[in-house]
C-alpha cells in the first residue's frame, strides 16, 4: 500500500534524558525517523526533554518542543499543534508508555489523533505480562512457567510451587529496572517488593529461572499488509541471566544450526503476526543448550537498543523503515538505501561477524557491585566488525577505552587454579578475562562451560587468542606468525609487549612484511549486489575495497573523529558535535569521513558522512584509515577526550589538525604552560601545584591549606576528581588515581567556594563569539555536568559578566583557539577566577546552541575552515541574552547501579540531562525538575540529615518546607537545630538506634524526599551512605546538595498548573 | 597444507587445504546463507558445482546427520573464509572437515571469499579448479576450465530405485533418497536424539498418494509431504510417465535438481505425458523449469544465480512478500510464457525475475524457490498445503 495521504502532521515522542537502559539509541532512531518522515513531506512535531540530542535540532523536525515528557505537557502540545497522528514507538519505553497514557486518558480521541505504527491494543498485548502470556499460549509459543503477581503473598506461593531460583520482572519499566533473580525466599521478598513499587501498574512477573540457556534475539519488521522479515539475529555470549544490554553479543548467531535458527525465526514471525505489530520489533528467546526447547522471554514492540545495534550490524535502517511503514508503505515499496537495488523486504546477509561489548560504569562507581544481572547497568556500548570472531572481539575490547587492549589487560595471574574455579562462578564484566586466565592455567573448555554455561565455541575462540599470546611470547616473530596475530587483530602494542619489542619496531617489521589492514564494506547483502553506501571495517589478510569508493576525487577530505562509547562524562553531546561538524564540512564542500565505534549514535548512521569507518579509536586503527584515505586534515575538537587523545598521533602521521593546534590544547592541560598563559593574560586562578606521588600531594595540600581539589590531568567528566580535607583523604585519592599509570601529573588546587560559571565560545583567531553565560545553581565542588545550569546567568552582576567575556576573549586568543573553547570560572563576589579551560567542544554545546539559537558547532567548523565570525554574519562578543530562561537539569541512574555512592562531588555521576525552558526562571526550573522525574509534592514528608557545617543553612530550608505543608523528620542534631529555630521537626533515630529508625521511615514509602549532605570520606558503611542507597533503591528522591534543595523549594513554591510550551525552533538567533 | 583456487579469468587464490586431497574442476557459485552449510552441502542441486559460502565462519556447529538433505555431499568442492577448528552443538555428529574427507570432497579455506563473490558477481559464474598442486600450469588449467560444463548431473543424483518415504521426521527410515550412496546408519544414532520440531500444523494430506519425480530432490520435499500425512513414493528421474501414472498418484511432485533444464530432453517428454494425464502437479526449482520447457516456454542462465536464504518473492495473487530459500542458476524467461497457458504467480522482488507459474487450464502450480527450505526460511511451506488442496479438489 502506498503512503496514507491522510497523514500530514505527526507528533514524534522522544525518550527524554539519557538514563541507563534508555540512551543514545533513541536519538539515532528518532533522528532517522524524523528525517524519513520529512522526506515524505510530512510535518513533524517533535517532543523530547533532552537538549543534547540531534533530534531536537530545529532542522530535524518542523516544530521542536524540549519540554518535560508528561501527559499534561503532551496534551498541551497536541492542543496547540493539532497533529493528526502520534508516533510513540521511536522513543523507547518512555515514548511507548506516554503513547499508551494518551490513549488511555482519551486525549487522542479528544483531539482526533491517531496512534501510528503499532496500535495501543498491540502495545498492551506485548507489554502487559498477563496478556502477553495468554497471547503466547493461544498461538502455541512457549513461555517459561510464570505468574503475574500484584502482591508479595501470591509471589511467594507461586515461587514455592515452581521452585527457586525464580526470575522477577516488573511490568513497564526501563532496562528491566527492579528485576532480578531470587534464589530463596528472603531474596524473593526483597526484589519483589521493590519491583512492585517500580512497576507503573504494580505488576511483577515471577517465572521459572532459565538462567544458563542460550539467549537469542531476533529483530523483526512487519508492515501493515502482514509482510514480515527478520533483520538479523544475535546471540548473547553471556547466557540467560545477564541483561542483553550488559552481555557481550555477537551477530549473527554462531552456535545455532539452521534448524534452530529457523525454528526461532519462524516463532518470532509468528509472534509479531499475532500481535499485529507494524514496524520494528525485538523478540528475545531462551534456547535450551541441549534440546530444541525454547521460551519467549520478551517482545519489545518498538525500536530498541537492540534494534539500533542490529541496524548498525547489518546496514538495515530499522527506524527509517519503521517510520515509512507507519505512513502506510509496505516493505516491498521501500528501497534499500544501501544497495538501491534491493528493497526493505529482504533479509540482510552478513559476510562478517559483529561483536558488541557493553561499557559498564564501574570505573565511576568504584563502590558498586560489579555483578551482572537481569537489570541493565551499562551506560553505553561499542561494536566492532571483523571477518573472524576473535578479531571482532579484540577490536571491541580496545574500543572500550577502559585501559584494555587484549585479554591480558585485566590481570588475574595471581589467582591459582582453585581460585579461578571459584572466580568463574562470578558473573561480572570481567568474566571474559577470567575465562582467558582459566584457559592459560589449564582449566578445560568443558569445565569452564559447565561453570559459566558460555558456549564451548566461544570459549575455544578465547583459547585461540590465549594460544596466540603464548606463541608470541615464545616463538620467533616470523611473517606467518605476524600475519596470523594481525588476522586475530592483535594490536601492534600488544604484540610488542608480548615479544619484548617496541611498538614502533613491530609496526616497521609488519610494514616490511607487507602486512596491512584492508577495508571491507558493509553492504547488507554479502556482496551479492553492488552497494552504493560506503560503510567500512578493517580486516587483515584480505583485498582492500576502500579504493573502489572514491566519492569525489577533487574535494578536500576531512577526518572527523568520534567520541566512542557513551560513558558518564562523555555522552551523547559529543556525538551531537561530531555530527554537526560533519554536516558543516559537507556544506563547505569537503568530503567527510567519520571514524567511530558506537552503534547507538547518529554519527554511525550510514548516511551522515560520505564515508563511515566503524573502527576502534586507537592510534593504530586510525593510522590504518589515514593510510588509505590520506585525508587533508582531521578535526579532534568535537569528539571529546577520545578524539583529543589522538591529536599527537595524527600529527606524527602527518595529518594536519584542523582548528586549534595540538600544542595549544596541551597548553591548556599542562599546568606549567597554562600558568604562564594566565600570567601573561593576567587572569587569576586558585593556587595549586602538580604532583605524582602521595608525598608530593600532601606537601602541596598543606602548603595551600585544606580543602583542596585533587584531579588527574587530561580527563573528562572530572574522572577521579575529589575534594580532600585532610592528609588521609589525599592518600586515599592519590592511590585511586594511580591505579592506572599516569602519563601526566596530578593537579592539586586550593578549593575556592563561589558561584560556578561556564561559557562555550567560538574563536576565529581574532574575534570571539560567546552565545551566552551559564550559571550553576550548585556552588563549586560539584561537577559542572551534575549541576543545574541556568541560562542566562541570573545572579551575577553585569560587571562579572563583562569580566567573564573579557577573560574568555583573552584566553581564547592566548591559546590561539580556532573553533570551540569551553571555560569554567568561579565568581567569588565580583572576583572571577578561572577553573579550567578546554579548547574543544563541551557537554553544554548542544544546550547553549538550542537555547540561544546560535549553531555554534556549525560556526566553529566554518571558522576552522577559515571563515571569520564576521563573515558568518555575527557580531563578535557576548551575544544579547534571550528572553527565555533555560534550565539544564542533570538526570542520574543511581537506582540501576547497586552500591553506587550517590552524593555529588567533583566527579561527574549523571547519565543525562533534561531542559526546562520558560519565560520566567521559576517556571523553567519547575519544568526542569518535572522533566527529570521529580514531581513534588506527593506525600509532603521530608527527611533531613545534614553535616554540621550545613546546619546553619538548613534553617531557612526547613522553614520553607514547613511553609509548603511538609512534615519534617530529622536526625538528632539536625532536628535540634531546626527546633531551636522554631521549626517543627520530628526527631528520628539513626540506623543503629532502636526502631523506628530513619530506615523504617524510608521503607514506609511515604517520604517525598531525603536531604542528606554527606560527611567527607568514602566509607560505604557509614549511615549516610546506607540512607542514600536505600532511598534511591526505594524510589525516593535524595538530594545531597543544599543548593539543589533550595532550587527544588523555589520550584515547588511557584508550582505551575498550566505550563507554557515553547517551540524551540522559534528561538531564533537574535543577532541576525 | 596450501591449496589454490584457480579461476577461468586466471585469478589464483591461495589458501589452506581442507577436506579431501583431490583436484577438482567445477563451476564456482556462491551461497549467502549464514547458517545451513550441512543442508547446502547435501543439496543435490549443487552437483557439478563448487560452492563458496559468503558467511566467513563455517563449521561452527559441525555436521548433524539429521540435517542432511541427502545421503552425501554433492558439490565438487567447498570454499570458505574460515573453517572452525571446534564445533559446538548438542546434535553434532562430526566436524565439517571430517565429513568432507569422508565423502572425498576437497575444499579451500582462508581465502578472501568476499573478493571471490564480487568477482563472480561482476564477471558472472565461472569455472574453477581447487588443487593442492603448487606446480600447475595456469594457462593449461585455464584452457581446461573453459571447456568444462556440468553434464548428466540429474541422472547422477537421482535415486536408482523406487522407494517410499515412510516416517515424517525419522531420517533413518527414509530409503536411499538422493542416489546411490548408502546412508551411514552407524554415524546416526536414530531415535536417541531430539529431532527438529516439524512446523506442520495438521495432517491434511492423509490418504493422498504423491509421486515425487527425483531430479536430485532434497529430502525435505518428501518429508514435508509425509509430515502432512501423504504417502510419498519417490521415482528415479528417468521413470516413464506411464509407470508413474499406473501407480495412480493423487498428485505428482517434480523436484529440484542440478544443471541446465534443457539438458533434460527425455524427462521433458515424460513430463508432457504427466501433464496430459490431468493429475495435479506441483513443481519446485528444476521441476518448475522443466514444466515451463514442457509447455514450450524458454529458460536462460542467470549471470550468477540466486543462492541463499534471503530472497524476497512476491505472491502476485495476494501481494504478500515471503522470504525464500533459493538455489538456482537458470530461470524461466517470463517473456516466452504464453499468457493463455500460464501466468506468473511469483516474482523476485529484487531483480523481478520469475519465481513461479500458475497454469491456467491445468491443475499445475510451479515455483522457482524452495518452500521446503532447509536451509532457509520456512515462510512458504504453506505451498505444500496448497498442493494438498489441489490434490483434494483433484
Amino acid at each position: 500500500m502506498p503512503k496514507n495521504p491522510e497523514i500530514k502532521k505527526v507528533m514524534v515522542i522522544g525518550s527524554g534524558p539519557i538514563v541507563i537502559g534508555q540512551a543514545a539509541e533513541f536519538d539515532y532512531a528518532g533522528t532517522q525517523a524524523c528525517r524519513s518522515l520529512k522526506e515524505e513531506g510530512v510535518e513533524v512535531v517533535l517532543v523530547n526533554s533532552n537538549p543534547a540530542t540531534i533530534m531536537t535540532d530545529a532542522h530535524i523536525a518542523d516544530e521542536v518542543y524540549i519540554e518535560p515528557l508528561t501527559v499534561d505537557v503532551l496534551r498541551r502540545i497536541i492542543e496547540k499543534e493539532r497533529p493528526d497522528s502520534v508516533l510513540p514507538t521511536l522513543g523507547g519505553q518512555a515514548g511507548l508508555n506516554l503513547g499508551m497514557e494518551l490513549e488511555e486518558k482519551g486525549i487522542l480521541k479528544e483531539f482526533g489523533v491517531k496512534l501510528l505504527g503499532t496500535t495501543a491494543a498491540t502495545i498492551k498485548k506485548a507489554e502487559d505480562r498477563l496478556e502477553f502470556k495468554e497471547t503466547m499460549e493461544k498461538i502455541g509459543e512457549p513461555c517459561a512457567p510464570s505468574l503475574v503477581v500484584e502482591n508479595l503473598e501470591d509471589g511467594i506461593e507461586f515461587a514455592e510451587k515452581i521452585g527457586y531460583p525464580v526470575v522477577l520482572r516488573p511490568a513497564y519499566t526501563l532496562g528491566g529496572s527492579g528485576g532480578g533473580i531470587a534464589h530463596n525466599r528472603a531474596e524473593l521478598e526483597d526484589i519483589l517488593a521493590n519491583g512492585l513499587r517500580l512497576s507503573r501498574v504494580s505488576q511483577v512477573l515471577v517465572e521459572r529461572c532459565i538462567a544458563g540457556w542460550k539467549e537469542i534475539e531476533y529483530e523483526v519488521m512487519r508492515d501493515g499488509a502482514g509482510n514480515c522479515i527478520t533483520v538479523c539475529n544475535m546471540e548473547n555470549i553471556d547466557p540467560v541471566g545477564v541483561h542483553t544490554g550488559d552481555s557481550i553479543v555477537v551477530a549473527p548467531s554462531q552456535t545455532l544450526s539452521d534448524k534452530e535458527y529457523q525454528m526461532l525465526r519462524s516463532s518470532a514471525l509468528n509472534i509479531i503476526d499475532e500481535l499485529q505489530i507494524t514496524g520494528g520489533c525485538n523478540v528475545q528467546f531462551a534456547l535450551h543448550p541441549t534440546s530444541f526447547e525454547y521460551c519467549v522471554i520478551e517482545v519489545n514492540p518498538r525500536v530498541s537498543r537492540s534494534s539500533a545495534l542490529a541496524s548498525k550490524a547489518t546496514g538495515y535502517p530499522i527506524a527509517k523503515v519503521s517510520a515509512k511503514i507507519a505512513l502506510g508503505y509496505n516493505l516491498d515499496e521501500i528501497e534499500n538505501a544501501i544497495t538501491k537495488k534491493t528493497y526493505a523486504s529482504f533479509e540482510p546477509a552478513l559476510d562478517y561477524c559483529v561483536v558488541k561489548i557493553p561499557r559498564l560504569p564501574f570505573d565511576k562507581f568504584i563502590t558498586a557491585k560489579r555483578t551482572l544481572t537481569t537489570q541493565m547497568k551499562a551506560t553505553g556500548e561499542v561494536m566492532s566488525i571483523g571477518d573472524s570472531f576473535e578479531g571482532a572481539l579484540m577490536k571491541a575490547i580496545r574500543s572500550l577505552e577502559q585501559h584494555v587492549d587484549c585479554l591480558r589487560s585485566v590481570d588475574f595471574t595471581e589467582l591459582s587454579k582453585e581460585d579461578l574455579y571459584k572466580r568463574l562462578t562470578k558473573v561480572d564484566d570481567l568474566r571474559i578475562y577470567v575465562i582467558a586466565e582459566a584457559l592459560r592455567k589449564g582449566i578445560s573448555i568443558e569445565e569452564i562451560h559447565d561453570i559459566t554455561m558460555v558456549d564451548a565455541w566461544f570459549i575455544d575462540k578465547i583459547k585461540i587468542l590465549t594460544e596466540m599470546e603464548d606463541r608470541l611470547t615464545k616463538e620467533p616473530l616470523t611473517k606467518e606468525l605476524m600475519a596470523e596475530a594481525k588476522r586475530l587483530e592483535f594490536p601492534d602494542c600488544v604484540i610488542a609487549r608480548l615479544t619484548g619489542k617496541t611498538e614502533d619496531e613491530i609496526k616497521k617489521l609488519r610494514q616490511e612484511q607487507g602486512i596491512r589492514a584492508a577495508f571491507k564494506m558493509v553492504d547488507t547483502c554479502a556482496a551479492e549486489f553492488a552497494a552504493m553506501t560506503p560503510y567500512l571495517y578493517s580486516v587483515f589478510g584480505s583485498v582492500d575495497e576502500s579504493g573502489e569508493l572514491s566519492v569525489t576525487g577533487k574535494k578536500k577530505k576531512v577526518l572527523v573523529l568520534g567520541s566512542g562509547p557513551i560513558r558518564i562524562g562523555q555522552g551523547i553531546e559529543f556525538d551531537y558535535c561530531s555530527v554537526h561538524a560533519t554536516w558543516a564540512f559537507a556544506e563547505e564542500g569537503y568530503e567527510t569521513i567519520i571514524v567511530n565505534n558506537n552503534p547507538e549514535t547518529v554519527s554511525t548512521d550510514f548516511d551522515i558522512a560520505d564515508k563511515l569507518y566503524f573502527e576502534p579509536l586507537t592510534a593504530e586503527d586510525v593510522e590504518n584509515i589515514v593510510e588509505v584515505e590520506k585525508p587533508d586534515g582531521a578535526v579532534v575538537q568535537f569528539g571529546g577526550q577520545t578524539a583529543i587523545k589522538l591529536t599527537e598521533h595524527l600529527m606524527k602521521m602527518g595529518v594536519p589538525i584542523l582548528g586549534t593546534k595540538a600544542e595549544d590544547v596541551d597548553a591548556a592541560e599542562d599546568r606549567e604552560l597554562f600558568d604562564e598563559i594566565l600570567q601573561k593574560t593576567q587572569i587569576p586562578r586558585a593556587a595549586g601545584g602538580t604532583v605524582f606521588t602521595e608525598e608530593e600531594a600532601r606537601e602541596v595540600a598543606n602548603r595551600l591549606g585544606y580543602p583542596v581539589l585533587v584531579r588527574p590531568s587530561y580527563v573528562l567528566g572530572g574522572q577521579g576528581m575529589r575534594i580532600a580535607n585532610n592528609d588521609e583523604e589525599i592518600t586515599e585519592f592519590i592511590r585511586i588515581i594511580n591505579r592506572y599509570a599516569q602519563d601526566h601529573p596530578i593537579l592539586v588546587d586550593k578549593y575556592l567556594q563561589g558561584k560556578e560559571i561556564e561559557v562555550d565560545a567560538v574563536c576565529d583567531g581574532t574575534d570571539i563569539l560567546i552565545p551566552g553565560i551559564m550559571e550553576h545553581i550548585e556552588r563549586t565542588g560539584i561537577h559542572s555536568g551534575d549541576s543545574i545550569s541556568v541560562y542566562p546567568a541570573m545572579t551575577i552582576s553585569d560587571k562579572v559578566k563583562a569580566t567573564i567575556a573579557d577573560y574568555t576573549a583573552r584566553l581564547a586568543r592566548a591559546l590561539h583557539v580556532k573553533g570551540l573553547i569551553n571555560i569554567q570560572f568561579i565568581a567569588v563576589n565580583d572576583d572571577v577566577y578561572v577553573i579550567e579551560v578546554n579548547p574543544r567542544s563541551s557537554r553544554t554545546v548542544p544546550y547553549i546552541s538550542k537555547v540561544t539559537g546560535i549553531p555554534i558547532v556549525d560556526l566553529a567548523t566554518k571558522v576552522i575552515i577559515g571563515k571569520s565570525i564576521r563573515d558568518l554574519g555575527y557580531e563578535p562578543g557576548l551575544q544579547p541574552e534571550a528572553d527565555y530562561v533555560a534550565v539544564k537539569m542533570p538526570v542520574f541512574s543511581f537506582e540501576k547501579i547497586y552500591g553506587a555512592e550517590i552524593s555529588l562531588g567533583p566527579e561527574m555521576k549523571s547519565t543525562g540531562e533534561c531542559l526546562g525552558i520558560a519565560k520566567g526562571f521559576d517556571e523553567a526550573l519547575y519544568k526542569a525538575f518535572i522533566g527529570a522525574g521529580i514531581e513534588l509534592p506527593k506525600h509532603k514528608q521530608v527527611i533531613i540529615t545534614v553535616k554540621d557545617s550545613d546546619k546553619g543553612e538548613i534553617i531557612d530550608i526547613g522553614r520553607r518546607f514547613e511553609a509548603l505543608g511538609y512534615k519534617i523528620y530529622a536526625t538528632r542534631s539536625t532536628a535540634q537545630v531546626l527546633k531551636d529555630n522554631g521549626i517543627h521537626a520530628r526527631k528520628v533515630n539513626k540506623i543503629n538506634q532502636e526502631s523506628p529508625t530513619v530506615m523504617d521511615l524510608i521503607l514506609g514509602h511515604r517520604i517525598d524526599l531525603v536531604v542528606d549532605t554527606p560527611t567527607q570520606g568514602r566509607d560505604k558503611h557509614r549511615d549516610g551512605f546506607l540512607i542514600r542507597r536505600v532511598s534511591i533503591e526505594t524510589g525516593i528522591h535524595c538530594l545531597t546538595s543544599l543548593d539543589t534543595v533550595t532550587a527544588l523549594l523555589t520550584s515547588m513554591e511557584s508550582a505551575h498548573d498550566r505550563l507554557s510550551v515553547i517551540d524551540i525552533a522559534s528561538v531564533k538567533n537574535r543577532s541576525l | 597444507m596450501k591449496a589454490f583456487l584457480i579461476l577461468e579469468d586466471k585469478t589464483v587464490y591461495e589458501g589452506k587445504a581442507i577436506g579431501a586431497d583431490r583436484t577438482v574442476i567445477s563451476e564456482i557459485v556462491f551461497n549467502t546463507s549464514m547458517a545451513g552449510y550441512p543442508e547446502v552441502l547435501t543439496d543435490p542441486s549443487y552437483a557439478g558445482q563448487a560452492v563458496c559460502m559468503t558467511y566467513p565462519l563455517i563449521g561452527n556447529y559441525g555436521i548433524c546427520t539429521d540435517d542432511l538433505e541427502s545421503t552425501k555431499p554433492w558439490p565438487d568442492g567447498l570454499i570458505v573464509r574460515e573453517i572452525s577448528r571446534t564445533h559446538s552443538n548438542f546434535r553434532a555428529d562430526m566436524p565439517l572437515d571430517d565429513f568432507l574427507k569422508k565423502y572425498d570432497v576437497p575444499g579451500i579455506a582462508g581465502i578472501d571469499t568476499r573478493d571471490l563473490t564480487k568477482r563472480l558477481r561482476e564477471k558472472g559464474t565461472m569455472n574453477g579448479m581447487i588443487t593442492r598442486d603448487e606446480n600447475v600450469d595456469i594457462d593449461e588449467v585455464v584452457a581446461r576450465l573453459k571447456e568444462y560444463t556440468p553434464k548428466g548431473v540429474v541422472m547422477k543424483t537421482t535415486t536408482k530405485e523406487i522407494y517410499e518415504v515412510k516416517g515424517a521426521t525419522d531420517l533413518s527410515d527414509n530409503g536411499p533418497l538422493g542416489g546411490a550412496a548408502v546412508f551411514d546408519k552407524a554415524a546416526f544414532e536414530a531415535g536417541k536424539k531430539e529431532k527438529a520440531p516439524a512446523i506442520v500444523k495438521e495432517l491434511n494430506g492423509a490418504h493422498l498418494k504423491v509421486a515425487i519425480m527425483d531430479f536430485g530432490a532434497k529430502r525435505n520435499i518428501g518429508k514435508s509431504l509425509a509430515a502432512r500425512g501423504c504417502s510419498v513414493t519417490v521415482y528415479p528421474a528417468d521413470t516413464p510417465a506411464d509407470k508413474v501414472l499406473a501407480d495412480k498418484p493423487d498428485g505428482i511432485m517434480l523436484s529440484n535438481g542440478p544443471g541446465d533444464p534443457k539438458e533434460c530432453v527425455q524427462i521433458i517428454e515424460e513430463v508432457k505425458k504427466m501433464v496430459q494425464s490431468g493429475v495435479p502437479i506441483f513443481a519446485i526449482c528444476l521441476g518448475h523449469q522443466i514444466m515451463a520447457l514442457a509447455h514450450g516456454f524458454d529458460t536462460y542462465k542467470l549471470k550468477y544465480g540466486h543462492r541463499g536464504g534471503n530472497h524476497p518473492v512476491k505472491d502476485l495473487s495476494t501481494g504478500r512478500v515471503y522470504i525464500s530459500s533459493q538455489n538456482h542458476g537458470y530461470v524461466v524467461d517470463v517473456d516466452t510464457v504464453d499468457p493463455n497457458v500460464a501466468e506468473p504467480a511469483f516474482i523476485n522482488v529484487n531483480d523481478k525475475t520469475n519465481e513461479g507459474l500458475e497454469y491456467l487450464k491445468e491443475n499445475i502450480f510451479t515455483v522457482q524457490f524452495h518452500p521446503e527450505a532447509c536451509p532457509g526460511p520456512q515462510d512458504s511451506s504453506y505451498l505444500f498445503d496448497r498442493f494438498i488442496d489441489m490434490m483434494k479438489q483433484g
